[in-house]
């Protein structure tokens, strides 16, 4: 399964004279499910961005398999981003089209220019989008302008787009921060099953650490664009916690302060 | 701080319209001759505005209560012309509207800051749209006529060469007040430049896109009233054989006709405009 593994070897990109990301290194195993947490401002989502190409290093290498991704071009890169597919904080569908649409722009790199400016999808796709849109539980709302839906339903209209890519990445750049935590279990346990029955590697970055706890089989801290962390759930204990969020909450460092769900149970783990 | 710049923006102001009524002899006074025939001086504006009334008393008909309707027939006796001709405006304006769209429509993705490729398609797309807007109507339309010759294909190109530039310009400012997440949405699913345009941004722009369309056209039957002054097509030329040939009457005529076409499809245009926004809510 070599072939399917994420490769980010020094990878640094700087904005100015501010290093967003600085030489982070790691090996992401096929079906890996992998949490990236650190405070604001620490690189989460320029590192994601980096992965999809949507922000282009300064320097590093990023490659999946014997793909070099750093190097891919136009068209090449286009199908790159189709096979690792992004879902967003503020879920960034198009409000004022209808959700099945908004599904099928899922679609959108194995298009022509003529048929995707006329907006023509083939009944395959069709079906294929409402599929995907019965698997979140949003069949009902496919004809909806996606703008009326709460938020945890334009997530999860969100995934179905990133479903119907066909992926074998999932990046997610903190992708419950705006929800509740009813709608945040749902879209988390939605990632998950896509985890374990489709076996996509998932990215996900996380304000929760509880969530992360939950739900990852492995945990990556970032500090100033640096890795400072990189294991499984058990080894994040109290210091190395107050390392990572630079004793933002000294000793009284609470999880639930960054929790959108209730901490009863998760605060017993720590 | 701020009393300084209000004091210096109104220096500025008296200053400028100091030097241009002067320059447009605003406070000249002229000699005048009195009815007692003796001479006189007196302020141009005040010496010039029974003229005014002079000119528009030239141009009304004679309408006599016994004899309306032949008096209307001979004010309108080349209404049979004057109808082809008015035809032929509006069908004018529309042509020039739906090309000036189509241009100003396309152009105003990358002329926008926010969503252009790169910085030399802004830069080349932006510098067309001004130039195109920039330089009147009129002059367009003389550089076609020379061109194409005398007919109403030189209006259409020169009005919608102008709307073209002005549209794409408004457009520009609409596209570049849109949310950028969905564009960064498609963009992620692996789409073009112009998926993001297409599927992105159009989707967001369109009900203003509408109304300034709309809102256009009011605009173009007014200039293709007066293209035809140049040889242009259209009701304008009119207007010139009329002052030319001292038919005075016939301007009053003209001037009527312009008067309702464009208020029928000012008032026309707004009520569709008015329905369109209100649909446009209700979704
Ligand atoms: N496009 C950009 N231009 C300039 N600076 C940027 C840009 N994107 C990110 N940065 C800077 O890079 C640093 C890392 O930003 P990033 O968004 O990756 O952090 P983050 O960990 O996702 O934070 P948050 O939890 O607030 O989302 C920040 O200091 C940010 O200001
Ligand atoms: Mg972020």
């Amino acid at each position: 399964m070599t072939h399917r593994t994420l490769h980010i070897s020094g990878v640094t990109r700087r904005f100015g004279s501010k290093t967003a990301v600085d030489n982070v290194t790691l090996d992401i195993a096929p079906g890996q499910f992998v949490g990236i947490i650190g405070s604001s401002g620490a690189g989460k989502s320029t590192l994601l961005r980096l992965l999809n190409r949507m922000v282009e290093p300064s320097s590093g290498e990023i490659r999946f398999g014997h793909r070099e991704v750093t190097k891919l071009k136009a068209r090449a890169l286009r199908e790159w981003r189709r096979e690792c597919a992004m879902i967003f904080q503020q879920f960034n569908l198009i409000e004022r089209l209808d959700v099945l649409t908004n599904v099928l722009v899922g679609r959108i790199a194995a298009h022509g220019f003529a048929s995707s400016m006329v907006m023509r999808f083939s009944d395959a796709e069709r079906q294929m989008a409402i599929e995907a849109l019965d698997r979140l539980g949003m069949t009902e709302h496919a004809l909806q302008r996606a703008g009326t839906l709460s938020g945890g339903q334009q997530q999860r209209v969100a995934i179905a787009r990133a479903l119907v890519q066909k992926p074998q990445i999932m990046l997610a750049d903190e992708p419950i921060a705006s929800l509740d935590p009813g709608n945040a279990t749902r879209v988390m346990d939605a990632l998950r099953s896509i985890n374990r029955e489709d076996g996509l590697t998932v990215l996900v970055n996380l304000h929760t650490l509880d969530t992360a706890r939950e739900y990852c089989d492995r945990i990556v801290a970032m500090r100033t664009g640096r890795i400072v962390f990189d294991g499984v759930a058990g080894q994040l204990t109290r210091e190395v916690v107050r390392d990572i969020y630079g004793g933002a909450g000294t000793d009284e460092f609470n999880e639930a302060i960054t929790s959108t769900r209730l901490p009863l149970p998760e605060l017993a783990l720590a | 701080m701020r009393q300084r710049t209000t004091l210096a923006a109104l220096a500025l102001f008296a200053a400028l319209f100091v030097a241009s009524s002067l320059m447009s002899d605003f406070f000249k006074v002229t000699q005048v001759t009195l009815p007692d025939g003796s001479r006189a001086w007196r302020w141009l504006i005040s010496a010039g505005m029974p003229r005014l009334g002079e000119y528009i008393e030239m141009t009304l008909p004679t309408l006599r209560w016994q004899s309306f309707l032949s008096d209307l027939a001979e004010w309108f006796w080349r209404w049979d012309i004057w109808l082809r001709l008015l035809v032929e405006t509006i069908l004018i304006a529309f042509m020039a509207t739906t090309l000036g769209v189509i241009g100003g429509f396309l152009l105003s993705f990358p002329a926008s800051r926010n969503l252009a490729p790169n910085r030399w398609v802004l830069w080349i797309s932006r510098r067309y749209l001004e130039i195109a807007r920039t330089v009147p109507e009129l002059v367009w339309a003389l550089i076609f006529v020379f061109c194409f010759g005398v007919g109403p294909m030189a209006g259409v190109l020169a009005i919608g060469l102008h709307a073209c530039g002005a549209l794409g310009k408004l457009y520009s400012e609409v596209n570049e007040n849109i949310d950028m997440r969905p564009l960064d949405g498609v963009k992620a699913a692996g789409g073009s430049w112009f998926d993001q345009i297409r599927y992105g941004a159009v989707p967001q722009v369109l009900p203003n896109i509408i109304s300034y369309t709309l809102l256009r056209f009011e605009g173009n039957v007014r200039s293709s009233s007066i293209i035809g002054y140049v040889g242009a097509g259209g009701l304008g030329q009119e207007f010139r054989t009329a002052m030319s040939l001292q038919d005075y009457t016939d301007l009053s005529a003209l001037f009527l006709i312009l008067f309702v076409t464009v208020a029928v499809i000012d008032w026309g245009s707004e009520k569709v405009r008015h329905r369109f926004i209100e649909k446009e809510n209700h979704r």
